[in-house]
């Protein structure tokens, strides 16, 4: 095979250099025994163990070392590669050598802090390290690629987050494609009415925004529009994305809403109202949104489904008419460098927990459906009401933890439940003074700036606490108090006994949870999402916007349950790494790529539809497949499936990993009866 | 033999998840078995079947791959082909008399340090009831005269 053809290198001259890393590794691993053992190596020039090799004292060790014994190689045993094989590579290379001339062996994480045993740590650290002197003997010099930065951005999602992400950006003069798949932008934060704790307006801050992305030079704004593929790689994403027929001429259009005005036919709206309003079957989901223009619910509409009234196309005062009963999908293929997902969350179905009730006991309501009913603009125009829409409840209960914190459905916590289940009580009291309210909660959660705060305030307004999950809601009494009324099960746990609370109207406030298609999406954009759903960040501490995939960022609650600052501060992170990449203009990218040997290349295609970015290409005159570089992300799978051998995955070598494979056994290797002259 | 039988086991894991997994279960302080020698590979699609084979060769006891869950995987589908590529490999040391506890197959997101960390345990024990593996013995014969098909590094 290709790999082979080199002949092993005699003249290469190790350096070794073994960390105490404080004493998170020397005091299991003997690292001074680790670094003699190590010198025994004929390949080993150098050997020695060190307090910390990623202080610059250590670093300065190894490129003093390389000037003074002429080292070839480098080999580091510390920590995670994903920790400091940035670092060490630099120091390799100050030295004068090839940043990849390096190797580290892992003997922090995966060995030291594993195990109390220090006689199995030390010799498990002696494997790594052999492993990895008998590696990077074979390591070549790679150059890194360079890869330049297409300034345009998509950015996936237009709720708070990527509003925020796409505003920031485009102030900074770079050009956004927003893409939203509901009509208008605002995502959630256009539903709601008071956001706690300052209980100022959601529409009074959101909306000033959304009119901004709507008039941005530099904003192009997909609404009703859906990623459909995404190509390429970082700086070079090829993004395709479907436009769904409105049925309404954008450039005609504008925005009157005589066709809605005039529109026979009304749906519950199930969007935007949450199911307790209705809207008109040609629609704008609410009076701001941006753009401005309606579209038409084909499944609704009685021309669409039976041929007559086109009431808004007969009304529609703009010459030439707006309405077009004929527009098509548009398909769109963008060019852009990175990309921001900003996809949101979804509310947990609260039906999924029968014995709260949920559509059978009508004055049962989600979160949102408060949200709408004390909206100003909602569908009872902030009368708190039962579901008739008249009688004012006299006793409210509001249920925390709906589908959070529960191990049957989900175990994280939902993060904003409890500031906005208080913001409930609070509105409750400021709009019906004389109601009772009752907070069923399992701990009150709120940490965040002047979280605790409201909390205090709430307590002091006069809401009923009371610690314990809800068991059941039912309507059957047990006695004469109860008849009428939803009873709320509970077990108050400050108290040591279970109640019946008999109230008028229930509010449940369920889990925020992923988006039901993020699995489809990550597969998309080709990133991960955890087992909830959520998008999986790159750090969960350190690079929380960035994700596994160069070039992809994440924003907002599609990375988990977070509130609006929360969300504003991640879309404007987001914005801010990509903003950093396209001042950069180029960026490197790790050489860490597959390449065919032509000429030993049988053609037998087997690799061609073993890639998953279809880099691999079948040259029909020659007879042989070749690696388009630039889309090859270096997974190794070709390598692997090459029944001739003669792919090389650089840096992921055969020679390379059989001689790891090799290193990483010596103490094993010579306990096998090897019968004599027959092996190797 | 007073002191108890410590297998060798070679771990392969992903760049993505597995390697990440184990760099956890470390952060986290999980103590789990020792005997895992863990091998960083890009993608547990790189894990070439030669690569389980070299290390049975070479006196491992078992061999654990370990990749990013299906639907999961940094490079699309990698891991499915890893799949694919173990089941055949199974079948193989099957009639060679390697018993199938020796080489696994593991799932591990970045977040599962403690999976990783339980397989890495369970693992170790069930090798050590079978005891070393002997490769040389067990599949080229008794006489050592048998060949393998190896491609040499």
């Amino acid at each position: 095979m290709n790999d082979t053809k080199t002949p092993p290198l005699q003249e290469e001259k190790v350096g070794v250099y073994v960390c105490h890393c404080g004493t998170n590794i020397a005091k299991v691993v003997d690292v001074e025994d680790v670094a003699k053992w190590a010198e025994s190596n004929p390949q080993v020039a150098v050997s020695r163990e060190y307090k910390f090799m990623c202080s610059s004292l250590g670093q300065e060790l190894i490129e003093e070392d390389i000037k003074k014994y002429g080292l070839t190689k480098i080999v580091v045993a510390s920590c995670s590669p994903h920790m400091h094989e940035g670092t060490f590579r630099t120091a390799t290379e100050n030295g004068g050598l090839n940043p990849f001339m390096f190797e580290m062996a892992n003997i922090r994480e995966h060995d030291s802090w594993t195990t109390d045993d220090e006689q199995a740590a030390t010799q498990k650290a002696k494997a790594l390290v052999n492993a990895a002197i008998e590696r990077v003997v074979h390591h070549q010099p790679l150059q890194e690629i360079p890869v330049e930065i297409n300034p345009n951005t998509l950015i996936v999602g237009a709720g708070i987050a990527g509003i925020t992400a796409a505003l920031e950006l485009a102030d900074g003069g770079n050009h956004v494609y927003l893409v939203e798949k509901q009509p208008s932008i605002g995502g959630h934060m256009a539903q709601l009415d008071k956001t706690f704790p300052t209980l100022d307006c959601s529409a009074c801050i959101l909306t000033p925004k959304m009119v901004d992305v709507g008039h941005h030079p530099n904003i192009t704004l997909l609404t009703w529009s859906e990623v459909e593929k995404m190509d390429g790689y970082m700086g070079n994403f090829e993004v395709t994305v479907r436009k769904k027929a409105r049925y309404v001429n954008e450039e005609h259009c504008t925005g009157c809403g005589i066709c809605i005005e005039k529109c026979p036919f009304k749906v519950i709206d199930m969007e935007f109202e949450a199911g307790l309003g209705e809207r008109k079957v040609i629609y704008r989901p609410f009076p701001q949104a941006v753009p401005k223009y309606p579209v038409i619910d084909t499944e609704n509409c009685v021309y669409f489904q039976k041929g007559t009234c086109k009431a808004c196309q007969k009304f529609c005062p703009t010459e030439p008419n707006s309405i077009d009963f004929e527009q098509q999908d548009e398909i769109l293929k963008l060019q852009v460098g990175n990309i921001i997902l900003a996809t949101g969350y979804e509310l947990f179905d609260v039906k999924r927990i029968p014995q709260y009730g949920y559509g059978q006991l009508e004055n049962v309501f989600t979160s949102l459906e408060f949200e709408r009913m004390v909206n100003a603009a909602g569908p009872t125009e902030g009368k708190i009401v039962l579901r008739d829409f008249k009688t004012e409840p006299e006793s409210i209960a509001i249920v925390h933890c709906v589908g959070s914190r529960d191990e049957h459905y989900h175990r994280y916590c939902s993060k904003v439940c409890c500031m906005y289940s208080l913001k409930f009580a609070h509105l409750v009291h400021e709009r019906l003074p004389n109601a009772t309210v009752y907070n069923c909660y399992i701990d009150m959660r709120t940490p965040g700036k002047g979280y605790e705060e409201f909390y205090d305030r709430i307590l002091k307004e006069g809401t009923n606490f009371i610690r314990g999950k809800v068991a059941e809601i039912t309507d059957s009494p047990r006695i004469p108090e109860e008849e009428g009324k939803l009873i709320v099960q509970v077990e108050d746990t400050l108290i040591g006994r279970q109640r019946r609370v008999p109230v008028d109207m229930v509010i449940l406030s369920p889990a925020m949870e992923a988006q039901p298609d993020s699995k489809e999406v990550s597969q998309l954009f080709k990133m991960g999402c955890d087992f909830e759903g959520f998008f999986i960040e790159r750090h969960p501490k350190l690079d929380p916007v960035a994700t596994m995939t160069e070039g992809v960022f994440i924003a907002g609650s599609c990375q988990g349950p977070k509130d609006i600052p929360d969300t504003v501060a991640q879309g404007a992170a987001a914005a801010s790494r990509v903003a950093s990449l396209i001042t950069r203009g180029t960026v490197m990218m790790e050489p860490i790529r597959a390449h065919i040997d032509a000429e030993a290349c049988s053609g037998c295609k087997i690799c061609n539809n073993m890639c998953p970015y279809n880099a691999i290409e079948f040259v029909e005159e020659e007879g042989y497949s070749q690696v388009i570089t630039a889309l090859c992300q270096g997974c190794g799978t070709c390598v692997a499936a090459c029944p001739s051998g003669v792919i090389t995955g650089a840096h992921f070598t055969n020679q390379q990993l059989f001689s790891q494979i090799e290193g990483l056994l010596w103490d094993v290797k010579e306990l096998q009866p090897v019968p004599a002259g027959k092996e190797d | 033999m007073t002191e108890q039988f410590e297998p060798v086991i070679v771990g392969f894991l992903c760049n993505w998840c597995s390697y990440r997994a184990a760099d956890l279960a470390g952060t986290a302080r999980i103590k789990y078995a020792p005997n895992l020698r863990p091998i960083r590979v890009m993608c547990s699609g790189r894990v070439d079947p030669q690569f389980v084979l070299q290390a049975l060769r070479n006196g491992a006891d078992g061999v654990l791959i370990a990749g990013c869950h299906p639907g999961e995987c940094h490079y699309v589908n990698g891991n499915i082909k890893a799949l694919r590529r173990f089941l055949l490999l199974k079948q193989t040391l099957k009639q060679w008399g390697i018993e199938e506890e020796r080489v696994q197959l593991l799932w591990a997101s970045a977040s599962e340090g403690i999976i990783l960390a339980d397989r890495v345990n369970k693992m170790t024990e069930e090798i050590r009831d079978l005891g070393p593996l002997r490769w040389h013995e067990k599949v080229l014969g008794g006489n050592g005269n048998g060949t393998i098909p190896v491609k040499e590094a």
